[in-house]
């Protein structure tokens, strides 16, 4: 089998995730760099519909692995079925954006194929003939460079960090003849709330801290809807029991890195830092002019959140007209 | 019930981390040392399983001699034993080898569940769970905030982006924790007391039948390591009322920054 470079996407209820486009269009500069095909692996169950859509990021052969059983993602029947896609098709790289399901996918698939794995990678660059990928450790206060070796390369890429390039590629689909071995693990249901806006994915984030006083996130959540944001929360106001758990942002929580962050009454411990410090622009509101978080904010803004952030909906609303 | 805990020590998250003169490695003098947040949370559900269903929880972990205050710490908040796999301060492992290194002491191990939290703070690599089940041919659920155990069967309610899935599967399964599943319990001076007499049986790579030389080739290996650009402060946006201060920031946001 020719060299080739795999990209699998994630899509749910029939929509890929913004990452699925960040990984074709990562795995196809890495393609052309190794001069090689870009190949795409759909699952789910009636989705060769929407399959055709990564043609536009370059991807040459869409593998679309289709049957009812893939209609919800279980580790177990994905890794079979993903499994068996490498097994045939051999690819040098396999890359995926590390969402809940690719990281999982990407780990249990590192043990099965005895294979290199690089989780959340930023950037990924050859050097000589190795693959180089940056990643950061100890919840964003280091940047490592690894060098993969074996076969297939597992990259999952960390949402926000690459760049979304359209790419024409030959586009033919293919179907797949899905095995998904004898499954253990059983779907049940899920609870989903599909107006959120998930916040490693989000272009701005806006997160409240120990400064909001309450579970009253209001102010905040009015600022996040009207930028299509999410909201995030710093680890105090999580202890607090203010907000859930997976709206915290830092070491112990998510490491986000939007276009825009806002931080609202937080005061910057460093590992709130850690979780936001690759952020685009950073606006800190304090009350307090001491706040270390202003010394690491691009904007800074002393005053009483529940006066500013109001009035800077409300400017922002003017704005977008 | 027997449960088996997989733990890691790592520097507290509150600590300055800097790099050491080898360019690969960070210095590790001035770290204060604890279990990995997120095996807290996978310690205190084994210990809440062991006291509704009985049967014993066990702590492994793979590290240098100075792992043993984590699996102490463990032992005192209630688990009953530890095994370390004591390797080489200095040690390097990339997550498919420590996954492998567990699995090598859990094929010999009995068990109906393991435990481990989602990640681990330092490498943030999210692998030795999942990986870790995968040598032992059993299924796993990562990101757990609730589980329910029944008839043989688990079931665990996994974070998903947006939500949460409820998924289920018969024993012995391997599932992560993820914050939000229970709030640990703090090792009380009796326990702190009791734990100095519970064993911990120390085991090297090769008494685990492990290659030190194989184990020794990650696949993944860190080349360099550098600190992020520092962030520098920016500017304060003055202005004689809150109102003036929106104004200025918002069109700053939109005009300069172009991010609006």
């Amino acid at each position: 089998m020719a060299q080739n470079v795999l990209a699998i996407a994630e899509q749910i209820e029939g929509v890929f995730r913004k990452v699925t486009f960040e990984a074709l269009s990562e795995g196809r500069r890495i393609a052309d760099h190794l001069g090689c095909e870009l190949n795409a692996l759909v699952l789910g169950d009636n989705i060769e519909n929407i399959s055709k859509e990564l043609e536009q990021f370059g991807a040459d052969r869409i593998i679309v692995a289709e049957n009812s059983a893939l209609f919800e993602y279980l580790p177990d029947t994905y890794g079979n079925v993903i499994a068996d896609v490498i097994n045939k098709e051999t690819p040098d790289v396999v890359i995926m954006g590390a969402s809940t399901q690719g990281r999982d996918i990407a780990a249990r698939l590192s043990a099965r194929l005895n294979a290199p794995l690089a989780m959340d990678c930023v950037a990924i660059r050859f050097e000589d003939n190795d693959l180089m990928a940056t990643r950061y450790m100890y919840g964003g206060k280091i940047l490592a460079d690894v060098v993969l070796s074996g076969k297939p390369q597992i990259l999952a890429i960390r949402p926000n960090a690459m760049t979304i390039a359209s790419a024409a590629g030959t586009g033919s689909i293919e179907k797949f003849e899905v095995n998904t071995g004898t499954p253990l693990v059983k779907f049940i249901e899920k609870h989903l709330d599909t107006g959120k806006v998930e916040l490693t994915e989000a272009d701005t984030v806006v997160s409240g801290g120990r400064g909001m006083g309450g579970p009253d996130f209001a102010v905040i959540e009015e600022l996040a809807q009207v930028l299509k944001g999410a909201v995030g929360a710093s680890r105090s106001a999580v202890d607090e029991g203010w907000r859930s758990s997976s709206d915290q942002v830092g070491q112990t929580g998510k490491v986000v890195s939007p276009n825009l962050y806002f931080a609202c009454g937080i005061s910057g411990a460093i590992q709130h830092l850690a979780g936001m410090s690759s952020s685009n622009v950073i606006v800190a509101i304090n009350k307090d002019p001491e706040a270390p978080i202003f010394s690491k904010a691009d904007y800074g803004l002393q005053g009483d959140l529940f006066e500013i952030v109001p009035l800077i909906t409300e400017e922002i609303r003017k704005l977008k007209g | 019930m027997e449960i088996v805990v997989l733990l890691k020590q790592v520097p507290a998250t509150e600590s300055l981390i800097e790099i050491a003169d080898d360019g690969v490695s960070i210095k590790s003098d001035d770290i204060k040392w604890v279990i990995n947040p997120y095996d807290e949370f996978a310690v205190e559900e084994a210990l809440r399983i062991k006291e509704a269903h009985e049967g014993s929880v066990s702590i492994l972990s793979v590290g240098s001699e100075k792992t043993v205050e984590a699996i102490r710490t463990a032992l005192a908040m209630g688990a009953d034993k530890g095994i370390l796999v004591n390797v080489p301060d200095g040690d390097v492992y990339d997550g498919l080898t420590t996954a492998r290194i567990l699995s090598a002491v859990l094929k010999e191990t009995p068990f109906d569940m393991i435990i481990a939290g989602q990640r681990a703070v330092d490498d943030d690599n999210f692998q030795v769970g999942p990986a870790t089940a995968e040598f032992l041919n059993i299924p796993h659920i990562s990101m757990v905030i609730k589980q329910e155990i029944a008839n043989g069967k688990i079931k665990c309610h996994r974070t998903v982006e947006g939500g949460t899935a409820i998924l289920e599967t018969p024993l012995p399964v391997l599932f992560t924790t993820q914050r939000g599943i229970n709030e640990p319990r703090y090792a009380s001076l009796p326990g702190i007391m009791k734990a100095k007499k519970k064993p911990i049986d120390m085991k090297t790579i090769t008494d685990i039948g492990l290659d030190p030389a194989t184990v020794g080739k990650p696949l993944t290996k860190i080349v360099s390591l550098k600190t992020p650009p520092e962030r520098k402060g920016g500017i304060m946006i003055e202005g004689d009322s809150a109102q003036a201060k929106a104004v200025k920031i918002v069109k700053i946001l939109h005009e300069e920054a172009k991010v609006l």
